[in-house]
């Protein structure tokens, strides 16, 4: 029998692309899958995926758990498990479309789910923790079912396969989202599952990634003692985790996120103003165990918005272009003009340095 | 001349299409493409499009042409021939270059000229309009790096780290150079006039290229820097 991801570590280049309206512009799948087909030579066919951002206007108040499961029973012990601290306002099978490409599905199902208030009182704890822990129990105790994404009026899509098949298997073009992000992968250090597929998600962040982080360990070690479990042994999953642990409990900027896990040089630290240099050393000195050494390339979704970051070596490739309300990110420029010939103002920016894009206010 | 409609071809499909040529070709509706016109030994070819990483690796004598711009790892390890690309450049650009001229009108991004080197009768050149990124002239061993600063925008001439492990060859910047950091085993000066008689050939052709006044690009101030044999990298990492 094949050996599950998280069993088997294979030492040895994935592709990325977003997009989002800075109006709020609702856009179908289609475009973002046919950003992908240029860099199809970056992955393997061992993984492809989407998050998408306003998919679920009509269940925005809830938490869409997106779930793989191993069969019928799976299913029957994870709602039972929900019921316990949870309504489920609704559960169905997410609409697939089979292909030749795709093979050995899981059952794929989403529940929209809200915590119940008395579970919250008696818990003292706010309802995004109380998904958090649920997720966490699920997916390191609950066999044959995995939650691969759990935010509100948003949802990930993924799947061994590539990424241009994993869209046509899904159905993408029947989602509107103001943004989109994509990932093809190409695994380096594990054999490659449906789980292990980015993006990586937790809550309404979600991550793609493009390379191989070398200080997975010592993030793991350090996330692992606020109650995040990486079951995966990759990479992104513990860049997801970081991304949660220091926007929503630590309440870092973005901004402040990027200078821990891509921190500056301290040779690059001494040149700047006094008040950054302070803020920047502090920084590293408090979070020196989420500083991210080794090539990457990420975007980070959250709720309105993308932020793109590389490594602050830079050792992967990403671009930055934008045309009318649209921005968007890739690996490669191929990957934009291929939907935007007309891209305007593509730059590539320097590592470490973070790209944000905000939808406008409101416009969400 | 042929030419060829490269959207909808795979990287393998491009490139047979191109080395099946008898003579020059141009490519159009090019769309990452991977190692494009590598190895090409003559003729000309140009292409209009985004090409792929990796554009004219191993060049061994033929001519490329962007209209546009390219990807990373443009002419990785070329030995002969010219690229001229109309745009701005990814990363590693001249990716140990051994041989041959890259022009580059726009920026060019991290590591451009690393492990460039040279023997014999073989000199690379590299020739950057615009501006630079990090880690310039990385372990530089031979050849010639130019950067012209000529595209406006808010980052240095030349950002962090250049010229880090350089043990040959020359780097020109158009420019004081008084807020880079070197590291100590480089050293930086003012041309001289000797120094820009060198490179007058490869300026002439930028210019030619790309539009300009060479010689008013002469009279501005450039600094040259190339490795201090006098503080060499012995005993940087081990005592021997």
């Amino acid at each position: 029998m094949n050996k599950m991801e998280g069993q088997v570590r294979i030492p040895s280049g994935c592709a990325i692309s977003a997009v989002i309206s800075r109006d709020g512009k609702r856009m179908t799948g289609e475009k973002i899958i046919e950003s992908m087909r240029p860099m199809h030579d970056r992955s393997n066919g061992l993984g492809g995926g989407f998050a998408a951002y306003g998919i679920y206007p009509e269940y925005k108040d809830f938490f869409a758990l997106h779930m793989f499961l191993e069969d019928r029973a799976a299913r029957k012990s994870c709602e039972a498990f929900l019921r316990e601290t949870m309504e489920i306002v609704h559960l169905e099978r997410i609409p697939i479309r089979t292909t030749p490409a795709i093979t050995n599905e899981p059952l794929i199902w989403r529940f929209f789910v809200t915590p119940l208030r008395s579970t919250l009182a008696s818990m003292q704890i706010d309802e995004e923790e109380c998904v958090t822990r649920a997720v966490m129990a699920i997916n390191t105790r609950i066999k044959g079912a995995y939650v691969f994404s759990c935010g509100k009026n948003m949802g990930v899509f993924k799947a061994v396969g590539y990424p241009e098949d994993v869209g046509y298997f899904y159905r993408l073009e029947d989602y509107q989202a103001y943004s989109w992000t994509a990932h093809g992968r190409y695994p380096t250090n594990t054999p490659g599952w449906w789980g292990g597929a980015h993006p990586f998600a937790l809550l309404n962040y979600s991550i793609v990634h493009n390379g191989e982080i070398s200080s997975y360990d010592t993030n793991r070690r350090f996330i692992e003692m606020f109650g995040y479990k990486c079951t995966l042994q990759t990479d992104t999953e513990v860049i997801t985790y970081i991304a949660d642990y220091l926007l929503r409990k630590q309440k870092l900027s973005l901004e402040e996120l990027a200078s821990v896990i891509a921190a500056p040089f301290w040779s690059t630290i001494d040149r700047k103003p006094p008040q950054e240099q302070e803020k920047l050393r502090y920084l590293r000195k408090v979070f020196s165990s989420l500083l991210i050494t080794g090539p990457f390339s990420i975007v980070l979704g959250f709720e309105g918005g993308l932020m793109a970051l590389n490594d602050r070596l830079k050792l992967r490739s990403m671009v930055v272009g934008e045309k009318d309300d649209k921005v968007y990110i890739a690996s490669e420029e191929s990957a934009i003009r291929v939907i935007e010939p007309d891209v305007e103002n593509i730059y590539a920016p320097a590592g470490g340095e973070p790209v944000i894009v905000r939808v406008k206010e409101g416009k969400f | 001349m042929t030419y060829i409609d490269a959207s909808g071809m795979d990287y393998r499909q491009l490139n047979a299409a191109i080395r099946d040529c008898s003579g020059d070709a141009s490519v159009t509706d090019c769309y990452g493409q991977r190692f494009i016109g590598a190895g090409l030994e003559e003729g000309s070819l140009s292409i209009t499009g985004t090409p792929g990483n990796a554009l004219g690796a191993y060049l061994n004598g033929a001519c490329i042409e962007v209209r546009g711009n390219a990807q990373d790892a443009v002419g990785d390890t070329m030995n002969a021939g010219r690229i001229v690309i109309h745009g701005s450049i990814g990363d590693a650009a001249g990716y140990a270059m051994r041989g041959g001229e890259l022009y580059v009108e726009g920026n060019a991004g991290y590591r451009a000229g690393i492990h460039m080197k040279a023997y014999g009768d073989k000199l690379p050149v590299m020739v950057i309009g615009g501006k630079a990124g990090s880690f310039l002239g990385e372990y530089q061993a031979g050849g010639i790096i130019i950067v012209l600063g000529l595209t406006d925008g808010p980052r240095p001439i030349v950002s962090n780290f250049p010229c880090t492990g350089m043990h040959g060859g020359k780097l020109y910047i158009r420019s004081d150079c008084k807020k880079l950091l070197l590291p100590k085993q480089v050293i930086a000066r003012p041309a001289s006039r000797k120094d820009m008689n060198e490179v007058r050939d490869y300026l002439h052709t930028f210019c030619q290229l790309f539009g300009g006044n060479c010689d008013a690009l002469l009279r501005q101030p450039f600094t040259v820097i190339t490795p201090n044999s006098s503080n060499p990298y012995k005993q940087l990492y081990v005592t021997n």
